[in-house]
């Protein structure tokens, strides 16, 4: 996580909901976001992440709860007196203004003198690195350009917090993946406290330093990117980042176990749950030809057949079908190491998962 | 090898001159349509202006315009009269097109059928219900003196008012039209950006909303002032003989003179007045709007 700035502060949101006639939009949610952090908010479309984000904002306004920017609460101001700068899915740059009116319209507000405005309207464009660009029109610019300078806008005028609605999803797929890195580092040199909405888990995973998972108005669960991929709490949040697969297991005397064999877990001590399914993820699966056992020690081995094979460029997709009759998919990194093993449709195997990779989670979540 | 560098070069410019010679076939008809029908009428009807008392070529009816102080009065009336239309009009429709488009779409299209089911009503049965509305034992007046707001009925026909009021009603919509349609083309996320970056919603709708819709706000405005210029019935019933604007004196000109001559002249200087008009307010309003910028 980047060091804070010394102005940054932490928001914390207790039990806010907002509901429309039967309909909760977000479901009683709490969320403490610190002091300099990126946090975003991640679901599919209709889980309430931009519902929440445009309470933050002001633009919406809740049935219950609190918002506070450090110790301030802020539910039940107007937006333009909470200070706080947006991104706008769309961009929102003022089409009569060309960039440097734009940059300089909340400056303008504050009652900066000309010579300030010229400054800091210089000092943002210098951070997006679009210097040079004051006097072009609106219509000039680029998709990625308006991006840069709404994010220029957004972060002048020194705002408590930052948010950003969906920032990258009009742009192409490779300008998204450089921007989104170049968000990151921006915020690492800022160090304001951000948050971002998205629905594009690759750019959850990239820009954040914590992700909250939204699901049906419901905030399923808060963790860092690396966290939350290995360790979902539920089968929602494994099946939303990330691929993954699951095999239905039960208790058994010393744990939980798959076809009568007992499962080495990552967390033995976090087996009490209804329902337990064990979490497969194909990139995490390796194969091994029947009987070699060398590095089995600290895996569980699910014996199998490989029903199919996929030739997919980068890698193998193979499918194998599992003792219980359940289909295992691997993803095999196609590179000469592999060429060693790699089984033919019809051939048995053993499918291996790590130790480690090994984890659990409820049916019912 | 030449013969491949020029390969099919003859074929297929032959084939674009064919391409240009339809396409100009095909315009034809149009053109000659405008031709006739716009051009031709307007260049005779300079070319009747020109025409003297006795079937010569001179300035006569020119002069008069200018000589007469009669024809100068009419000039400054018609513009006085469409400009009060035009300002009357901009002060009532725009909080009507600003209320249509805070609405859902599926209302303000019922709304905006109120606003235009007026304009489907004659002219002239609209123009008489102002008359009887207007006059001194009319609605209005009595009205107002039950209220105990006026002691005596107030004059509200026969003169500038009764014309201007019945000028506004009708052409309010002219108005209301095309600024309805600037405001609905304005993202409504321009508006939560400019309170997001700490604009109060009157700074908003000042720095933000207005300079937008004004091109819709300008090009009603227009409208209604052109067509204001050459409005006729109205003025004449509504006006009672004391609102002497252009078309009037144009009618007459005709109907009293034998010779086209001084009515087309009338018509000319009108078209030129306007012309310049719409240019003047045109460049003004560039001036006065500029796109707001911030120097670097």
């Amino acid at each position: 996580m980047s060091t804070p700035s010394r102005h940054a502060l932490p928001v914390s949101i207790r039990a806010l909901s907002k509901h429309y006639g039967t309909v909760k939009a977000v479901d009683d949610a709490s969320l403490n976001i610190e002091a300099g952090e990126l946090m975003t908010l991640l679901g599919p479309s209709g889980s309430g992440k931009t519902t929440l984000l445009m309470m933050i904002a002001g633009f919406s306004r809740p049935t219950q709860g609190s918002i506070r920017i450090g110790a301030e609460e802020i539910v039940h101001l107007p937006p333009h007196k909470r200070d706080i700068g947006m991104v706008f899915q769309n961009y929102a740059l003022f089409p009569h203004m060309n960039v440097a009116g734009n940059i300089a319209y909340p400056l303008r507000i504050r009652g900066l003198g000309a010579a300030e405005r010229e400054a800091r309207v210089k000092r943002a464009l210098d951070l997006v690195q679009l210097v040079g660009y004051g006097e072009r029109r609106i219509d000039q610019l680029s998709g990625g350009q308006r991006q840069r300078i709404a994010l220029a806008r957004a972060i002048v005028f020194e705002p408590r917090i930052l948010l950003m609605d969906e920032p990258l999803s009009a742009l192409d797929k490779q300008l998204r993946e450089t921007m989104q890195i170049e968000i990151r580092k921006l915020h690492d040199r800022l160090g304001m406290t951000t948050i971002s909405v998205t629905h594009d888990q690759r750019e959850a995973l990239t820009m954040s330093n914590r992700i909250a998972v939204f699901s049906q108005g419901r905030l399923m669960q808060v963790a860092t990117p690396d966290r939350l991929y290995a360790r979902p709490e539920s089968r929602f949040v494994a099946q939303f980042i990330g691929e993954s697969h699951f095999l239905a297991v039960t208790p058994c005397a010393r744990g939980l176990c798959y076809q009568g064999t007992d499962l080495k877990l990552a967390e033995p001590d976090k087996v009490a749950v209804v329902s337990p399914l064990l979490m497969l993820r194909p990139e995490r699966l390796t194969l091994a030809p029947i009987g070699e056992r060398a590095t089995a020690n600290d895996c569980n081995v699910f014996a199998g057949q490989v029903v199919e094979r996929i030739f997919q460029g980068d890698s193998l997709l193979v499918t194998v079908r599992l003792g219980g009759g359940e289909m295992a998919h691997l993803r095999l990194q196609n590179r000469a190491g592999n060429a060693g093993f790699s089984p033919e449709a019809g051939t048995h195997v053993n499918v291996l998962l790590h130790r480690a990779d090994a984890h659990i989670v409820s049916a019912e979540a | 090898m030449a013969g491949a560098i020029a390969f099919n070069t003859d074929l297929l410019a032959r084939q674009e001159k064919r391409e240009r010679a339809n396409i100009l076939r095909l315009a034809l008809p149009a053109s000659l349509l405008v031709l006739i029908l716009l051009f031709v009428p307007i260049g005779w009807l300079m070319s009747l202006s020109f025409l003297g008392a006795d079937g010569g070529l001179s300035f006569e009816n020119y002069t008069r315009i200018w000589t007469e102080g009669a024809y100068v009065a009419i000039f400054v009336t018609t513009f006085q009269v469409s400009l009060w239309v035009t300002l009357i009009c901009v002060l009532l429709g725009y909080p009507v097109a600003y209320t249509l488009n805070l609405l859902p779409e599926k209302i303000s299209n019922i709304l905006m059928l109120a606003v235009l089911i007026p304009c489907w009503t004659s002219l002239l049965v609209r123009t008489y219900a102002w008359l009887v509305l207007l006059q001194r034992r009319g609605v209005v007046n009595s009205a107002l003196i039950d209220l105990g707001l006026i002691d005596q009925p107030l004059q509200l026909v026969h003169n500038m008012a009764g014309t201007v009021i019945g000028m506004v009603h009708i052409m309010l919509p002219f108005l209301v039209l095309p600024l309805y349609a600037a405001m609905r083309a304005i993202d409504g996320n321009l508006l939560r950006a400019a309170g997001n970056l700490g604009a109060s919603p009157s700074r908003a709708f000042r720095d933000i909303f207005l300079p937008l819709s004004a091109p819709g706000l300008i090009a009603g405005a227009m409208l209604v002032f052109v067509m204001s210029l050459g409005f006729y019935i109205t003025p004449v019933i509504l006006g009672g003989g004391k609102v002497q604007m252009i078309s009037q004196r144009i009618e007459a000109s005709v109907s009293l003179f034998p010779t086209w001559g001084p009515a087309s002249a009338l018509a000319v200087v009108l078209l030129i007045l306007t012309a310049a008009f719409l240019l003047l307010s045109w460049i003004a309003v560039r001036k006065l709007t500029p796109v707001e910028t911030e120097a670097q």
